[in-house]
């Protein structure tokens, strides 16, 4: 199999770059985007290569019409994707509650810039953490990536698809402004080093099938359009059969279900780094391209003698609420740095569940978190404990 | 030739949700008729909707359906038709659906020739919400939101269609079924995007406050309302005064498809690729 590109050469690609690659690379055959920065570049990438490998690639009237269609595009099979940024992102929510109420696989790329409202088009934030969380109304579960490294985000693209496919629900790729803007170099990863997976189909005939049958697990099987199925799908509540129901029993039993299936795989989901936090008495808890700051700041710590070490969320959502809750048994406090005024703290704080110091390192002007800011903290905590 | 209707509906979903005379079941079975007429097969068609009482008919389709979020179904519909380029795509939507919250999506479907069939139930009302005005509530009209008239000016969806580019328009009317059911045959055997806008009766919310509350008298209200293309071609102004024209209103068969000419792309790109190699 191809990884799409072709290429298994040294490049000297962006984030926004690597992720088209990689999505082309993971089988995504179809995306829709409506043009803001800063994430073109995902766009503009796959117009060029999308035709290349005979799929589709079509900029749609707005952000929102971009959302529908790669929900229209995935009921038909395909992998869909679309890419966008703060604005944008908040103008999809309503459709992306859709795939998830509907139960539709697609993934959703936001490169995070300054917010809220238009904000800072072409700047830095981390800003967007709790909005991919909650944003949309109702209950449901996230799967959100948050990679920090070039070969990392070409990963974190296929396993963005693998989740999608794997539990039919629209899955964020959350880069910062820095990840997709930043080139680096980086050897193509070869298809020997990830799987795909790819939706799982009924093994029913049509009078058979139930498009939402938990019979067959928290994740039922999905057929395709087209496919002699002509099963019906809505944004209402519904039955297994997919059809509009209000029977409380039913809705709850079913929307239980929704959250159930990712998040019984929680421990699975967890992909974390830890670095320097075998004896840390100071943790430093970050995401994305902040933690590349983190890191350079545990080191110095380290020089200076101060037991220093991080936990680097890959997968920001579902939160790793056991990890951090352990970690926070044998620290004695946490920092936690992100271009915001203070969100992914808000769960460190619930999942620590004790009484210590845990700091934040907040900036939102656009730029990143300098590492001597968090240094400067690691170094008050250690002194002061708070 | 006999249609029968029940191969095209999912009978175990009826009776339907509508009201007692709503003008949506006439719109429904034309469709069928028409699908029937032309002999699309059900496992090769989508039916796509929003939001409303309109966009409920999916529902009882036995076809590949898809009730979506308001004002969104041509987004999807896109979605579909361009993953799926040789099947069947039929969006039925409200006149608030279409035209007020799906606006921007109508106008860019009918830019760009993409082969989708969408039909538009126009009666003038937001009914599932409780009768609020629409852009196509006529001026002066009483609605749960204009209680002392209607003051904003009525969108002339045919016109607006036309104007964003569609390539095949036509107006019907539900008191004339056989008529709404040759203008849907032919949208939907045109290849491009195609709007057939069905004026329908709402007498529970529209009919209800305008003094129309028995359907008969809110259909018969439309019924005089209608003027045919040809015979508004021989009728003096004055005559037209407050009237609607039906029938089809333009057609253009040269423009360009869009699922075509993204083919067409894949065709050029793939052949420049291979000269590379």
């Amino acid at each position: 199999m191809s990884n799409g590109s072709g290429r298994t050469d040294i490049v000297f690609w962006s984030g926004n770059e690597i992720v088209a690659e990689a999505a082309i690379a993971a089988g995504c055959r179809f995306y829709a985007g409506y043009p803001i920065t800063p994430s073109s570049e995902i766009a503009h990438v796959m117009a060029e290569r999308l035709p290349e490998v005979g799929g589709t690639f079509i900029q749609m009237e707005d952000e929102i019409a971009s959302m529908g269609a790669i929900i229209g595009a995935s009921l038909t099979g395909k992998k869909t994707m679309t890419a966008t940024s703060g604005p944008g992102f908040s103008l999809k929510m309503e459709n992306i509650g859709y795939a998830y109420m509907a139960e539709v696989p697609c993934v959703v790329v936001n490169v995070m810039r300054g917010g809220p409202s238009t904000g800072l088009p072409t700047a830095l934030a981390q800003a967007d953490v709790m909005q991919t969380r909650w944003g949309t109304h109702g209950d449901h579960p996230t799967i959100a990536l948050t990679p920090a490294y070039h070969r990392e985000i070409y990963f974190s693209t296929i396993k963005a698809f693998n989740y999608a496919e794997k539990y039919r629900i629209p899955v964020m790729l959350l880069l910062d402004e820095v990840i997709g803007h930043m080139s680096e170099g980086m050897k193509v990863p070869d298809p020997s080093e990830y799987e795909i997976f790819n939706r799982i189909k009924p093994s029913v005939p049509p009078e058979k099938y139930f498009p939402y049958d938990s019979s067959f697990g928290d994740v039922p099987p999905m057929a395709s359009y087209f496919e002699g199925f002509r099963f019906h799908v809505t944004g209402l509540n519904h039955t297994k059969t997919g059809f509009p129901t209000t029977d409380p029993d039913i809705c709850q039993r079913e929307e239980e279900r929704m959250i159930r299936k990712v998040m019984k795989d929680a421990e699975a989901l967890a992909d974390l780094e830890e670095y320097q936090l075998d004896d840390a008495e100071i943790a430093v808890f970050s995401f994305g391209s902040t933690a590349r700051g983190a890191r350079v700041a545990v080191d110095e710590a380290r020089k200076q003698g101060i037991k220093a070490g991080l936990l680097r969320a890959i997968t920001l959502w579902p939160f790793p609420d056991r990890q951090v809750h352990e970690l926070a048994s044998r620290v004695k406090a946490f920092v936690v740095p992100e271009v915001n005024l203070g969100q992914m703290i808000l769960e460190v704080e619930r999942t620590a569940h004790r009484d210590m110091p845990i700091v934040g390192v907040n900036r939102v002007g656009g730029v990143p978190i300098p590492p001597y800011e968090i240094l400067s903290k690691i170094k008050e905590v250690a002194r002061n404990g708070r | 030739m006999a249609v029968d209707y029940l191969h095209y509906l999912r009978a175990d979903k009826l009776p339907h949700m509508w009201c007692p005379g709503c003008g949506i079941g006439i719109v429904v079975k034309s469709m069928i008729g028409a699908i029937d007429a032309l002999g699309w097969d059900k496992n090769e068609t989508a039916v796509v909707s929003g939001i409303g009482c309109t966009s409920r008919a999916p529902g009882y389709m036995d076809m590949n359906t898809l009730h979506t979020t308001h004002g969104r179904a041509l987004t999807f519909a896109t979605g579909v038709k361009m993953a799926a380029p040789d099947k069947h795509v039929i969006v039925i939507a409200g006149d608030g659906d279409s035209s007020a919250i799906g606006g921007n999506h109508f106008i860019h479907a009918c830019r760009r020739n993409i082969d989708i069939t969408m039909i538009i139930v126009n009666n003038n009302i937001y009914g599932m919400t409780g009768g609020q005005f629409s852009p196509t509530t006529p001026y002066g009209a009483k609605a749960a939101t204009t209680p002392h008239g209607n003051i904003d000016p009525a969108f002339d969806l045919g016109q607006l269609a036309i104007g964003a580019g569609a390539t095949y328009v036509a107006r019907g009317s539900v008191d004339n079924g056989r008529m709404l059911q040759k203008y849907l045959k032919d949208g939907m055997a045109h290849h491009g995007f195609s709007v057939i806008e069905a004026l329908s009766n709402c007498h529970t919310q529209f009919g209800r406050r305008n003094k129309m509350s028995d359907p008969v008298v809110m259909v018969e209200w439309i019924a005089n309302k209608v003027v045919t293309k040809a015979k508004a071609e021989k009728m003096p102004p004055e005559e037209l005064e407050g009237k609607i024209i039906t029938g089809e209103l333009h057609r253009n068969d040269e423009r360009p498809e869009y699922t075509d000419e993204y083919s067409q792309l894949i065709q050029r790109v793939q052949k420049k690729a291979g000269v590379h190699q």
